[in-house]
């Protein structure tokens, strides 16, 4: 008997091909949304973990001269045979027939991790480029190397422009430096009981690695993937939820006759659950499957937005990891167990012989669409509730929750209640009609139209989030990176001969001076800056009082970071103590992205008054022609080339990075609004059959099949249209926390929301382009409806 | 890049020349290749000897704390030619690299080094004795008394070794064959050595007393191409009797085995292939792979019957090149300690 109750259940996929490619397609593109953010979330993870260890060499703490800027190779060789596990670096200018190439000679064996070229394993063997010599260069300058050199040149477009690498050996023969090395990279893993740098090697000074901050800005990045892929689950648990739905809909009369026969309850389940959970495999299978293309797809430019922002290198290649495939596949087979248990449920609590007619009407009373409004005030009072007391990441995110569960819940009530206001303006029959049916069809359809809520509103956040961002990510290096060159000296006896050489040679100096202090128990770094037009003309201020620079040069006021006022509980027009007779009020308020001291700035004198003895080891120098000023500084007064940076180049890098997210979030959200449309597409096609019964009156009463099926596309947009308007509220908010509260909650700062009106107008454009899109078909297919099956319906009327 | 990849660079010529000839020959890259009944010269021959491919200088000791717990030290230093030449300064194609291990019964922690010649960051120099390498070092007037150190992030070792017996030949005076197509080192020990010192663990300074072995080895064709590894036995039994041996496994299944019985006072018996057998008795799972860690080894010609147990099942050699090497014990016809190294097993 089991066999054939098997069959018989599966027979409904057989006479229903299009419900059963509903329920598979459904269940696999919730799979595949998902799976595909986590695979693109895990790869970049994974790959930004493996590779934050072993980065560029800014990751890493560096050895360079105390003066001079060349170290003697036996020092190295100390270093080693003391333990100290160093790899050695040699810099300097190579000329060639085309101006001059940047040498880099580095040693492979003991350099920490890859920093050797990326083509090295393809084009050149170890061997080669120990022994033989082998140059790896950018390609604007590998011609000209090539009629410079005796060696191999290998082009190399991962190279940064100017650049050549090549081997310890080969840079210093090329360089004419036998014997001499610019700096040294400290391994990030030291052995036991090493002894003192100062012991073996006193003339060198041990520089802490650079951008410690990278690693903060790259976590927020991640936590708005991270976002997204619990937007795109919520989405797809809402398609999974109404596809199982729909399917134990259609099946009611089948379960009620089965059971008429005389199979068990316990039999009809267990075959039920049987079958759900080998739909659930498959199709979850297919969606994992879509989901790997989706994100090998996309990865090529989530890895390219890591590269370059933070340099961490992301592999271009996909791999499958357990982690994400298991969950895309616990999804499926969860969704489908959530959903399918209200169902079972309610299977094994229908009266033997109650009438297998169809739901559709008895959903329709306000009564549920009231009781789930009520929950989602709940869920509202406790979002509320937690964004006014909670604390803590965890909290933050289950806010979300609060917020995007409540507001899909409160859907349908809202959806009945705009129906119900069109209805009672609706002047004619026909559309008293309209709006009448509309609502009826509110209970039918909720559960697509959430899934449409909730990918719209993801749109909307992630699009404000990310663009905010930008924007504020644009101004913050605008302001940090306004002189062209920065330039860092270790040794500070050379810092007034420096100062007086640039003085000269550039348009403006800001010498840096500083000096790490507590302000207000706040671990601190106190700056003092000589004010000119560079810092009134760029900088912006989160907020801020009038004649901000005016006063700070006067010595009468203060700009601090936010990080410091937010720890010290201070804003603008607080006083703070910055010494122990020095407290000035605080002028303006500074967004300091991604550092975990607080920043304090006051004027040059003020600062050289409270600490005579600090000179200024690092200046921003303003000029028009920074590569002469460079090629002046390495070349006529002798700085090391390391100690420059060139921050236009730093830049422009970061903002064609932004570019970059900007088209995979685009494409993430064009995948959210497909699976929607589908969603709709297939709950429109399940309704039809069910509501022939419903038209049929109405088309015995003169109505056309012609105007029903415009009237049925009509009715999508409407829902459609108050579903959307009802998503960019929701967005909003969902950007607010994301910004506000989770920002604040991870990183200890606030990133400022901006609006985008224009992209929500269009949004809105495309939401509703989808769902009549989805309703194309359906509206097609009433309006060919047989005027025969119309009739059947009064025939079989009882 | 990595250093595995460095060393499957320095590995594929090896293959591909072990490829081109059976037996012996003249290397097509200008190495020069062992032949037998080779006359040793020292301290000379402590030494390196570049125009070969490969050499290492490869100590193992077997320890005991002071409350009997036992403990186990590896030092091992490689030299791995690009070209059988030496230059000064970066270009020397001379490869260094070397690994250090302690394991005790429950933790098994080690550390690698790599270095270029040529430029005083590794080496071996013979008149003082001293193989360097960063800040591991094996040195002493001659081999007879070293001075053994090696440290890593988690450990260290400070040990003096004393010979109390002779250095051993293996094979042919030396002359070790590793195939039945006729690939073969030069191959000598210093087994006899007494130990004390100090191991630095997480947990403390532990004196520790023990012996050593000493193997010494060159060679520019190590394994035929049809060899994927090997396990290699050093055991030290209570009588005082020592015994070398070693499987080499191919392809097919097979094995090409060798040995050596050294007597208490040195004269040794090479025994040819097939005298020595050891076969698996239990297989323990390590870095995701499963290699054997309890072995049955005869060697009827001297009596031998003998189940060798991994003090540390879990001392896997997790490097660039990864490997299984430990402390043994020994039980059955001999008691005793030893060593066992296992290579090959993916």
């Amino acid at each position: 008997m089991t066999w054939v109750t098997l069959t018989a259940l599966l027979s409904h996929w057989r006479c229903n091909r299009l419900q059963f490619f509903a329920l598979v397609a459904g269940l696999a593109l919730a799979t595949a949304l998902w799976s595909g953010v986590q695979a693109i979330n895990a790869e970049a993870r994974a790959s930004y973990d493996a590779a934050a260890a072993t980065l560029g060499e800014g990751q890493f703490d560096q050895l360079v001269p105390r003066s001079g800027d060349r170290i003697d190779q036996a020092t190295y060789i100390a270093l080693r045979r003391a333990g100290w596990q160093v790899s050695p670096v040699l810099e300097g200018r190579l000329r060639t027939n085309a101006g001059s190439v940047r040498l880099v000679g580095l040693e492979p064996l003991t350099a920490p991790g890859t920093i050797a070229p990326v083509g090295m394993s393809e084009d050149a063997n170890l061997d080669d480029f120990l022994t033989r010599g082998v140059l790896f260069a950018a390609p604007d300058v590998a011609d000209a190397l090539g009629r410079t050199v005796a060696q191999r040149i290998i082009t190399d477009p991962s190279i940064a422009p100017g650049v050549a690498l090549t081997d310890i050996g080969v840079a210093q023969s090329l360089l004419d430096a036998e014997g001499r090395l610019s700096r040294l990279i400290v391994s990030p893993l030291q052995p036991m009981g090493l002894p003192p740098l100062e012991d073996i090697a006193p003339g060198l000074l041990r520089q802490p690695a650079q951008d410690a901050g990278a690693d903060r800005l790259t976590d927020s990045f991640h936590l708005n993937l991270t976002a997204f892929g619990l937007l795109s689950f919520a989405v797809g648990i809402f398609i999974v939820h109404g596809t199982i739905s729909l399917a134990f809909e259609q099946r009611r009369s089948m379960v009620r006759t089965l059971r008429a026969l005389g199979v068990p309850l316990r039999t009809l389940i267990g075959l039920t659950v049987l079958e759900l959970s080998l739909f659930a495999l498959v199709a979850g299978g297919i969606g994992v499957a879509l989901g790997y293309v989706i994100a090998a797809v996309l990865l090529p430019n989530v890895a390219a937005t890591l590269q370059g922002l933070y340099g961490a290198s992301v592999a271009g290649t996909l791999q499958l990891r357990p982690d994400w495939w298991l969950s895309g596949l616990a999804i499926a087979v969860l969704g489908t167990g959530l959903a399918a248990s209200g169902a079972l449920w309610a299977i094994a609590r229908m009266p033997l012989l109650s009438s297998a007619r169809p739901r559709a009407w008895a959903v329709a009373s306000g009564v549920t669409a009231r009781r789930l409004g009520a929950l989602a005030v709940l869920l509202f009072l406790t979002g509320i509730g937690i964004a006014i007391w909670g604390q803590g990441l965890t909290l933050a995110f289950a806010l979300l929750a609060c917020l995007l569960i409540g507001a899909a819940l409160i859907l349908p009530l809202l959806l009945r209640s705009a129906v119900t206001l069109a209805d009672r303006q609706a002047r004619s029959a026909m559309w008293q009609w309209f709006w009448a049916d509309t609502r009826q069809q509110v209970p039918g359809m909720s559960l697509a139209l959430m899934a449409l809520l909730l990918a719209t509103a993801a749109n909307v956040g992630v699009s404000t989030m990310v663009s905010s961002f930008r924007v504020t990510f644009v101004d913050f290096l605008d302001q940090r990176l306004a002189p062209e060159l920065f330039i860092r000296i270790e040794d500070t006896a050379q810092s007034a001969d420096l100062e007086a050489f640039l003085l000269t040679n550039a348009s403006d100096v800001l010498p840096l001076l500083t000096v790490d202090t507590d302000v207000a128990g706040v671990p601190t770094e106190l700056y003092g800056v000589r004010v000119g037009p560079t810092y009134r003309e760029n900088w912006l201020f989160l907020d801020d009082t009038p004649d901000v620079w005016d006063r700070v040069e006067a010595g009468r006021a203060v700009v601090v970071s936010e990080q410091l006022a937010r720890r010290a509980g201070l804003w603008t027009e607080d006083t703070v103590t910055l010494a122990p007779d020095l407290t000035l009020p605080i002028a303006a308020i500074v967004a300091d992205y991604g550092n975990p001291l607080g920043q304090a700035l006051i004027a040059e004198p003020l600062f050289r008054q409270l600490y005579p003895d600090v000179v200024p080891v690092s200046f921003g120098v303003r000029s028009d022609d920074p590569d002469r000023l460079r090629r002046t500084l390495t070349e006529e007064y002798g700085l090391p080339d390391a100690a420059i940076t060139d921050q236009a180049r730093i830049k422009a890098f970061s903002l064609e990075v932004f570019e970059r997210t900007f088209t995979v979030t685009g494409a993430l959200n064009v995948l959210t609004l497909a699976v929607a449309a589908f969603a709709i597409l297939m709950s429109l096609l399940t309704l039809a059959s069910i509501r022939v019964p419903q038209l049929a009156p109405a088309w015995a009463l003169g109505l056309t099949r012609r105007r029903l099926g415009q009237l049925e596309l009509l009715r999508a947009v409407v829902l459609a249209l108050v579903t959307t308007v009802l998503a960019i509220p929701l967005g909003l908010m969902l950007a607010w926390v994301l910004l506000a509260y989770v920002n604040v909650e991870a990183f200890g700062w606030k990133l400022p929301i901006y609006l985008f009106p224009a992209h929500y107008a269009m949004l809105t454009v495309f939401a509703l382009a989808a769902a009549a899109l989805a309703a194309l078909w359906p509206a097609i297919r009433l309006a060919r409806t047989p005027p025969s099956d119309l009739l059947k319906v009064f025939a079989n009327d009882r | 890049m990595t250093v595995r990849a460095l060393l499957l660079i320095l590995w594929l010529p090896v293959q591909a020349a072990a490829q081109g000839f059976a037996g012996l020959g003249t290397d097509a890259d200008g190495f020069a290749v062992p032949t037998p009944d080779p006359v040793f010269d020292f301290p000379k021959d402590h030494g390196a000897h570049p125009d070969y491919r490969i050499e290492w200088w490869y100590l193992t000791a077997n320890l005991t704390g002071p409350d009997g717990t036992a403990y186990g030290v590896q030092w091992t230093l490689f030299r791995s030619a690009l070209a059988p030449e030496t230059r000064e300064g970066w270009t020397d194609p001379q490869v260094w690299f070397a690994h250090a291990a302690v394991t005790t019964p429950d933790r098994h922690l080690v550390a690698e080094r790599i270095a270029r010649g040529g430029i005083g960051q590794a080496g071996v120099t013979v008149d003082p004795f001293e193989a360097w390498i960063d800040d591991w070092r094996m040195s002493g007037l001659d081999v007879e008394m070293l001075d053994l150190t090696a440290r890593g992030t988690d450990f260290a070792y400070d040990l003096d070794l004393r010979a109390t017996g002779p250095l051993v030949f293996h094979g042919n005076g030396g002359y070790s064959v590793k195939s039945a197509q006729g690939q073969a080192s030069y191959y000598y020990s210093q087994p006899f050595y007494e130990v004390s010192g100090t191991l630095t663990l997480p947990s403390g300074d532990i004196p520790v007393t023990g012996a050593a072995w000493l193997d010494r080895e060159w060679s520019s064709q190590p394994l035929a191409d049809n060899q994927s590894g090997w396990d290699w036995f050093s055991l030290s039994f209570d009588k005082d009797d020592k015994l070398m041996g070693f499987l080499l496994r191919d392809d097919a299944g097979g094995v090409f085995s060798s040995a050596t019985w050294i007597a208490s006072d040195g004269t040794t018996t090479a025994y040819p292939d097939g005298a020595f057998r050891a076969r698996a008795l239990e297989w323990h799972e390590v870095a995701g792979r499963d290699v054997p860690v309890r072995w049955a080894v005869q060697m009827p010609d001297r009596g031998v019957d003998v189940t060798v147990t991994a003090l540390n099942p879990d001392a896997w050699m997790a490097l660039s090149i990864p490997y299984w090497e430990g402390p043994v014990i020994v039980q059955g016809s001999h008691a005793g300690r030893g060593y066992l190294e296992m290579t090959g097993y993916d």
